[in-house]
């Protein structure tokens, strides 16, 4: 789509893009180019000079078995934690849709977690499950259960997909009971005069008519269990223990910043912006559908 | 929609029973923030002996005063305001570069306008965290590190604002332009008074989204206020718990926590009509 009126000149429009233009420059394409280059060399240890070796970097991540295991990691965590946002999410819009009166009210106190950092979010759950003055390990400890999630690797990653699936339930709710309140009405009454039931007419009729949101759901949770997560592994479990909970992106950061080791980082970096690229390919491909729908 | 919605069985047990269940789940996604708050109002000694209470205790006004204005390493009351400039700042030079590039994509046509779009597209969705390592020794470079600037630039850049922005602009009617051009408004006059005043609901909408954006960034801060002072309050919670085996100050930092949330909440909830949109319109 085009505009047909347009104003004439050519110096005020470059003018006008300049600003986005020059910070896109320095603060995006710059790095991300560097990254790249960074990627083929190897620093030596004292930061002097830094050999090239090509795909050298490449190699070794893909042979490297703690950076598989972050592959997996980051598989499991993300699958998690879409699951443990959706669905929740779309049974408390499943039933907010339901009510005439007071789902305004119910959806305001729902909103509430969105606006919690993640860090934050990490916080308030490492609080409530420290092995020392956590209120829910406490009760797991007089039913028997001997919570630490500072020794035990499947704890960890219980916890921060917990925590980072928290916030997301009222995202999801939000979108979900959108796109609930927008089936049409005379569809799920001529169901319901035929004496469909409301679960059978969930399945049959609502849920069919709902999938663009979920699906779309489904990518943007999986984006967002990759990136925006950072801040709650961070706060609760720093990655460990022995890695258990170390995402790409938090490898990223411990193998850069604390590691120091800029030519492995800057590799995965790389790695990272190939699968950025391939959701965004995905979103789009399907953004794109849903505008036909 | 909603009276409409009645028409298929609303009476009897089942709508005492959808309540019971709303009430539950709210309970439940609501219980660490209340947690949270309790613990933010009791003393250090009621929460070392567990379980800590479930109802507030009195030392509210003693734990919160005792953040804000001393807080562990740095008062809570300067990240506080830190927070706030990174915010705001974020959000108001989002808004304006890409009021201003939207506006020069959508109504003209210049050399390398199509290179410029798509410099732009592709900033799309890549995230700080992924180029943190060359974007950090950028920043360094320019000495923005403990800084405002080096806080708030490498954030700014990023295309969703603009590509928001063009969509909306490419509906505005071409006669309120034809017009413009007639009278002889000059294009910026014409931006002023049509295009930024018919545009406030989108730039009220985005303002919220990016309020909540720049308050809850955590590892680009983490990255680059090394000085306490400088500290925003999302990333300082982390820093106030103490290195080893100490118990951490809990009142504090849940006083803290609450005083970290308490913005966005604001913003979220009293705008929640606005927040919807921008939400729903910027995934778009």
């Amino acid at each position: 789509m085009e505009k047909r009126v347009l104003f004439k000149g050519w110096i005020l429009p470059l003018v006008l893009i300049a600003p986005q233009v020059l910070i896109s420059a320095v603060f995006f394409f710059y790095p991300a180019a560097q990254a790249i280059w960074q990627s083929l060399f190897i620093p030596d240890p004292f930061g002097l000079s830094s050999k090239f070796v090509g795909l050298g970097n490449f190699e070794f991540l893909l042979g490297d078995p703690f950076y598989r295991a972050s592959f997996v990691t980051t598989a499991v965590f993300s699958i998690l934690v879409t699951l443990c946002s959706m669905i929740p999410a779309l049974f408390l819009a499943v039933i907010a849709d339901r009510l005439i009166k007071g789902s305004g009210v119910y959806r305001t106190m729902l909103i509430w977690p969105y606006a919690v950092a993640p860090a934050v979010a990490g916080v308030l759950w490492l609080f409530m499950f420290n092995t020392r003055v956590g209120v829910v390990s406490w009760y797991l400890g007089r039913l028997g259960y001997d919570w630490n999630h500072v020794l035990n690797g499947g704890e960890a990653m219980g916890l921060v997909v917990i925590a980072s699936a928290w916030g997301r339930i009222s995202y999801n709710f939000l979108f979900f009971f959108a796109a609930l309140q927008s089936v049409p009405r005379s569809v799920i009454e001529a169901a319901a005069i035929d004496g469909a039931q409301f679960w059978r007419r969930f399945f049959t009729i609502v849920l069919p008519l709902i999938t663009p949101t979920a699906f779309f759901l489904l990518v943007v949770n999986v984006v967002y269990a990759f990136f925006e997560t950072f801040g709650v592994i961070h706060t609760i479990t720093a990655g460990g223990p022995q890695q258990s909970t170390t995402i790409l992106v938090y490898k990223v950061f411990s193998d850069g910043f604390v590691g120091q080791d800029l030519g492995s980082s800057s590799a995965q970096s790389v790695i990272l912006l190939v699968v950025v690229g391939l959701l965004t390919v995905i979103q789009f491909k399907y953004i794109e559908k849903r505008v036909h729908y | 929609m909603a009276q409409a919605s009645g028409m298929v069985e609303k009476q009897g047990m089942g709508i005492w029973l959808t309540h019971v269940f709303m009430i539950l789940g709210v309970l439940v996604i609501f219980f660490p923030i209340w947690l949270a708050f309790v613990a933010s109002t009791v003393t250090q000694a009621d929460i070392i002996r567990p379980p800590m209470p479930v109802w507030p205790g009195d030392q509210f006004f003693i734990n919160y005063r005792n953040a804000i204005f001393s807080g562990v390493n740095v008062p809570v009351g300067t990240m506080l305001i830190n927070s706030l400039i990174m915010a705001v700042g974020i959000a108001v030079g989002k808004i304006i570069i890409s009021l201003l590039s939207a506006f020069a994509i959508v109504y003209f046509r210049f050399p390398g306008r199509q290179t410029f779009f798509w410099m732009i597209f592709i900033t799309l969705m890549l995230p700080v965290e992924v180029r943190i390592v060359p974007t950090f020794e950028v920043v360094a470079g320019f000495g923005m590190l403990n800084s405002y600037s080096g806080l708030i630039f490498p954030l700014i850049a990023s295309a969703t604002a603009t590509f928001l922005f063009r969509q909306f602009f490419l509906t505005i009617p071409d006669e309120l332009a034809e017009a413009a051009r007639v009278d002889g408004a000059r294009p910026m006059r014409f931006f002023i008074d049509i295009v930024v005043p018919m545009s406030r609901t989108n730039i009220a909408a985005l303002f919220v989204i990016l309020f909540i954006y720049g308050w809850n960034q955590y590892l680009w801060p983490l990255l680059i206020t090394t000085d306490p002072e400088m500290n925003t309050i999302v990333m300082g919670i982390k820093q106030m718990f103490p290195s080893g085996d100490d118990f951490a100050h809990w009142p504090t930092i849940m006083a803290t926590s609450i005083l970290a949330m308490i913005p966005p909440v604001i913003v979220v909830v009293s705008m929640q009509k606005l927040f919807v949109r921008g939400l729903v319109d910027s995934e778009k």
